[in-house]
């Protein structure tokens, strides 16, 4: 059984680099980096059984907090995650799969609640503490 | 008494960026009509000055995530002129090829899940996906192999990092380049399939006499270089833009308006490069035009969905000739010295037409940019097209009217994101 993280975000917009951060600082699990949760998703975990997804999110709740969905048999929340204006998020990207049957297996989407998404890099201390507390469930599980 | 409707769109779907539409009509007369661009404006051409000319490609790319390619190819053009380089052979095939890989992929966007939609009564590619999974599949596996080819020269598929002034930081072997034939052979028959498929799609009936303008080039259907045509006897060297065209600035847009000095607006994007080129197309690609019915011009918007088809499956065997032809070039890049001077660049991004132009120092700073991406010259065509599509259906039900007229500006897939680059926002305080 393969297991893989994608982590998305971009590293030059604070805290939306929340995901690409938890799938760099993994230890024990395969990961892959994207900028964006568009089409490219489905080839991307197309061998592989179980996902887990780590992007930023945007719901309003407090900073650092961290979401789950499992994407396998919900749908995503429409406006949780964050969307970039050049393309389609993973919300789309995983209804998109569902309809086609491209879904993995198991599908686990994390949202971590960002803070501040302006131009720098960094991300901010409550998404920091986030995104080593889901780096260790992930590592662990 | 003639009655007065309102039709607003406040947030246009499926179009790349933030718009929004605004018609109003007294009985069968348009009153107020306006394609409005409300993102932000991004400032670019002021943050390029004092930068050093050998950034201005990675700087632009970051404008566009759909087409880095066409922001890079325009600013190492403008920057060759201004140094009086010229790059040739194994160098300008691999720009040609990355480029061919940029419409591939973004032609794919837009044909199968932002536009393909529309035609068939879905609103969106989710929806449409468990009806047609064939089609999209197929839309998806066309997009990958553009997205290939990007990270394969590019070195990755969003904002690539291997295109500098001169050439790239480095070349792909025979090898890599031929590990892209198979997927790109089947594409050739993918696209075609999909011509005839979206060929059957009904298509309103709506022509227009539009003035287009595209590069055009002696040899080749005109896609990184070339000289700005159009199909009223326009044909000018790139540098000579600014002495045609002009930008203008409106109140109801964070995109600069660009329109001929003659007056009027003017198409660009790939029904300009089809009414200008098609007899630059491969023999297959034409052959295939001629089937579904194109002709030698399209004046029909809401058909450019099958000129963008044809623009595909020439790219996939336009990429297949520069692969098969390839030696790899003994330097990745020639040596750009800077100079005092203007550079003019232009090429065709997949929504049309891309113009920049640079003023250069003696150590190589930048001084002045001036970017006009398609969708801004885009705009005037836009609104004319909305204007005279009201004609005659102003008895439409509002939502079957407002339905269609968002169609048309998706005709265009204008990128919003790249329209709003400008310098600086001027503010009417009356």
């Amino acid at each position: 059984m393969r297991r893989l993280v994608i982590g998305i975000g971009n590293p030059d917009r604070g805290d939306d680099a929340a995901g690409i951060e938890v799938a760099r600082r993994l230890r024990s699990t395969e990961s892959s980096e994207l900028v964006n949760g568009s089409f490219e998703l489905i080839d991307i975990w197309a061998e592989a059984d179980e996902v887990i997804v780590v992007d930023a999110a945007r719901s309003g709740a407090p900073p650092g907090t961290i979401h789950s969905i499992m994407a396998d048999k919900e749908p995503v929340p429409v406006g949780l995650l964050s969307t970039s204006t050049h393309s389609v998020g993973v919300a789309e990207t995983v209804e998109l799969a569902r309809s086609l049957g491209r879904l993995p297996s198991r599908l686990l989407i994390y949202g971590i609640e960002v803070a501040e998404v302006g131009l720098g890099e960094g991300l901010s201390r409550e998404v920091e503490r986030a995104v080593d507390k889901l780096v260790k469930v992930i590592d662990d599980a | 008494m003639s009655t007065e409707r309102e039709i607003a769109v406040d947030y246009l779907a499926r179009v790349e960026g933030e718009g929004a539409m605004y018609l109003k009509l007294r009985g069968e007369v348009v009153e107020d009509l306006k394609f409005k661009i409300f993102e932000p404006p991004r400032f670019f051409e002021a943050f390029l000055r004092g930068r050093r000319f050998s950034e201005a490609p990675d700087i632009t790319a970051r404008i566009c995530g759909i087409c880095p390619i066409a922001y890079q190819t325009s600013a190492c053009n403008a920057m060759e002129q201004a140094a009086g380089v010229e790059i040739s052979g194994g160098l300008r095939d691999l720009r040609r090829l990355i480029y061919c890989g940029e419409w591939i992929e973004s032609h794919a966007l837009h044909v199968f899940f932002l536009h393909a939609p529309d035609f068939l009564g879905y609103d969106s590619a989710i929806a449409m996906a468990s009806d047609f999974p064939d089609r999209v599949q197929m839309g998806l596996r066309l997009k990958r192999i553009g997205n290939r080819i990007m990270s394969v020269l590019g070195g990755r598929e969003i904002h690539p990092i291997n295109i500098r002034v001169g050439g790239f930081y480095r070349t792909p072997t025979n090898t890599e380049l031929d590990a892209l034939v198979p997927e790109l052979e089947w594409a050739v028959d993918a696209a075609t399939e999909t011509a005839r498929w979206v060929a059957g799609f009904p298509f309103p009936d709506f022509e227009r006499d539009y003035e287009f303008v595209a590069l055009r080039h002696p040899e080749e259907y005109a896609i990184q270089q070339g000289r700005i045509a159009s199909n009223r006897g326009l044909d000018i060297s790139v540098e000579d833009w600014s002495e045609h065209f002009e930008e203008s600035h409106v109140d109801w847009s964070n995109a600069l308006h660009a329109r001929l000095k003659t007056g009027g607006s003017y198409h660009v994007g790939p029904m300009a490069r089809y009414a200008l080129n098609s007899d630059r197309l491969t023999p297959r690609a034409r052959e295939v035009a001629d089937e579904v019915g194109l002709g030698q011009v399209c004046t029909n918007p809401f058909r450019s969905i099958v000129v963008r088809v044809i623009e595909i499956l020439f790219a996939c065997e336009e990429a297949l000739r520069l692969i098969g032809g390839y030696e790899r070039p003994a330097e990745p890049y020639l040596d750009v010295e800077p100079r005092h001077a203007v550079g003019f660049g232009a090429s065709e991004a997949p929504r049309g037409l891309l113009y920049h132009r640079y003023v250069i120092d003696g150590d190589g700073a930048i001084s002045e940019a001036q970017i006009v991406p398609p969708t801004s010259q885009n705009q005037l065509s836009i609104e004319d097209d909305l204007r005279a599509y009201v004609v005659g259906r102003t008895r439409l039900p509002d939502a079957a009217l407002q339905w269609q007229l968002e169609q048309a500006i998706r005709s265009y897939d204008p990128c919003i994101s790249c329209a709003t680059h400008f310098l600086d926002l001027t503010v009417d305080r009356g």
